[in-house]
């Protein structure tokens, strides 16, 4: 019997996903399943089904975290641990803790329903590297029980140097560190204190303490052949300028991909920044900075801040079907065939993709222009246009020109349709978070928003329903090229945009 | 002669539970508590109160009054 609900699931998943007919390729200079031609084969090989690490993946492969880890070592002015981490994971909402032999049931479980599921990461709640019995723990239930999935961690760095031999034991490929500064003068700013040596040390010394811990765990993992990205808060007024030279520090020190992050600091998650009015940056601030670190490395833009208990693909929030009462219900039977086959129509699909892409782009190849604009995508993953506007709970930004499509970003919204009824205040909301696109991609849109939209100065596109993304922006700037030729079109400043700060609720 | 967790404010992030030198902290109802009995304020192993030191949330590791000051042992 539970086979049949095994397969029901499964179906659910694929439908839910749009899957089957999923497709995609690869970023920027990447074409196909070799990989882009910057990156090594076995980078390649290392990151291409792993969302957090490729861009391009994350809209086919899921990933999920097990909240093994609740303890930390360090405090954060932008952390209130009443909750979560405000900035890694959703505001306002507490992770529910697992022990190690209740994540690793929670894993084959979720893997055994969402077969594209191929990471499985520990962010804490608190430092996955200050519970380190709990965490190996997890890793060791984990690897013996569904082999084919990849496992990484997320830390502040602090401990790190201590482990890294027992994180290669367990053959981690990943490894994130976040590192918002070098320099001690700034950091005393962000971190008022660090349990270090059995004693709670303050100000800079704690900074200067934090910095050569993470720089010295950063070279040991490079040392060890494991695969480091670097996530960093960008605090305006605080460390924005400093970031270039963080990011200037960690390459160096051979980390493979920075994730530079706005600060979310709303007063009702009671953290210091919070409370003390620091904001966080705009869209064009983030995207100016993450513009200027990417001449020096490989910049991720598609973050979505995920929570310590995240599960499903980046972006959508499937954690509230696999609580433990749940789990503990479910009857599993892990098929890593199964997975593999499904896997296998996945991969068939991103080649299919690049392929739309690369011919769109031959097309474009006699164009030769400075104009670039951005453009908002309704996506609920598989790399296509295949989300009403009012279901998307968030936008993906391509900025267009003659050189191609470049995912830069995702904006959250509030839900436009709840219930089949259009929400009249969160139309502007969704208004202000894509203000500096000229034209919003959705599946379908209803009459009402579509006015709006229009009066804004942002054109709705449906006639690209369900179409690859990348073929279709490319499609459109070419005729958008066409139009301003013809004087249909002037060019304008769009302007800037929104970073939303409230909880990211999924409905 | 001993701290106290002062559960209504226990995040239950279980950071004190491993730090405690007298392995007087435990897990009961969803919070951490200290044993009265085992705590010796880290007198004689530490100069600071390892839950003290290691909390996230401010006074929430607190000396229970209730109880004498402990004194090393001569």
């Amino acid at each position: 019997m539970h086979e049949q609900r095994l397969s029901e699931v499964l179906q659910a998943a694929a439908e839910h996903k749009g899957c089957g007919t999923s497709s995609d390729g690869g970023k920027a200079s990447c074409g196909s399943s070799e990989g882009p031609a910057d990156m090594s084969p076995e980078v390649w090989e290392k990151v291409k089904n792993h969302p957090c690490y490729s861009e391009e993946a994350h809209h086919h492969y899921a990933r999920m975290h097990v909240a093994v880890a609740p303890a930390c070592n360090i405090q954060c002015n932008y952390c209130n641990r009443k909750y979560d981490c405000a900035n890694e994971s959703r505001p306002g909402v507490v992770s529910e803790k697992l022990t190690p032999e209740q994540a690793s049931k929670k894993v084959l479980a979720v893997a055994s329903t969402i077969p594209q599921m191929t990471v499985l990461g520990i962010a804490g709640p608190g430092d996955p590297l200050a519970n380190p019995d709990k965490t190996f723990k997890t890793f060791e239930l984990i690897s013996r029980a569904a082999p084919d999935i990849k496992l990484c961690l997320s830390t502040n760095g602090l401990s790190l140097p201590d482990h890294v031999d027992t994180i290669k034991s367990f053959n981690v490929d990943h490894v994130t560190i976040t590192i918002n500064m070098v320099d001690p003068a700034v950091g005393q700013h962000i971190y008022p204190w660090i349990f270090w040596n059995h004693k709670r040390v303050t100000g800079i010394e704690a900074a200067r303490i934090l910095t050569e811990r993470q720089m010295l765990g950063l070279e040991m993992l490079t040392a060890a052949g494991i695969l480091c990205k670097v996530n960093s808060v960008m605090i305006p007024g605080i460390n924005d300028k400093h970031l270039v030279e963080v990011n200037r520090a960690v390459k160096s020190r051979g980390a493979f991909l920075h994730n530079i992050m706005p600060l979310i600091s709303a007063p009702e998650h009671g953290t210091v920044f919070g409370l003390n009015g620091q904001r966080g940056p705009t869209a064009q601030e983030l995207k100016s900075l993450q513009d200027a670190c990417e001449g020096e490395m490989n910049m991720m833009r598609h973050c979505r801040q995920c929570r310590a208990d995240a599960v499903g693909l980046l972006g959508e929030d499937r954690s509230a079907e696999f609580t433990t009462e749940k789990i503990m219900e479910m009857e599993v039977e892990y098929d890593i065939e199964k997975r593999r086959a499904y896997q296998e129509i996945v991969e068939q699909d991103r080649q299919e993709k690049v392929a739309a892409r690369n011919a769109e782009m031959e097309a474009l190849e006699e164009e030769f222009s400075s104009v670039k604009i951005m453009v908002a995508v309704a996506t609920k993953g598989s790399g296509r246009i295949n989300e009403h506007f009012g279901h998307a709970n968030e936008f993906q930004v391509y900025e267009v020109g003659t050189d191609g499509a470049k995912f830069v970003g995702h904006r959250r919204v509030d839900l436009y349709c709840q219930g089949g009824f259009g929400e009249e205040e969160a139309l502007p909301t969704v208004i202000r978070a894509i203000n500096d696109c000229v034209a919003v991609f959705v599946a379908k849109i209803g009459a009402c928003p579509r006015d709006e939209l229009t009066a804004a100065g942002i054109e709705p596109v449906d006639k690209y329903a369900h179409e690859f993304i990348e073929q279709s922006v490319v499609r459109y700037f070419k005729a958008y090229l066409g139009r301003i030729k013809s004087g249909e079109i002037v060019p304008v400043d769009r302007g800037d945009a929104d970073i939303r700060q409230g909880a990211y609720i999924a409905a | 002669m001993s701290y106290k967790i002062i559960s209504s404010q226990c995040t239950a992030c279980s950071a004190c539970e491993p730090e405690c030198p007298n392995v007087a902290i435990y897990e009961k109802d969803g919070t951490f508590v200290i044993n009265p009995k085992k705590c010796t304020e880290c007198i004689g192993y530490f100069d600071d109160a390892q839950c003290v030191a290691v909390c996230p949330v401010d006074n929430t590791c607190v000396i229970d009054n209730s109880y004498p000051r402990y004194q090393a042992q001569a």
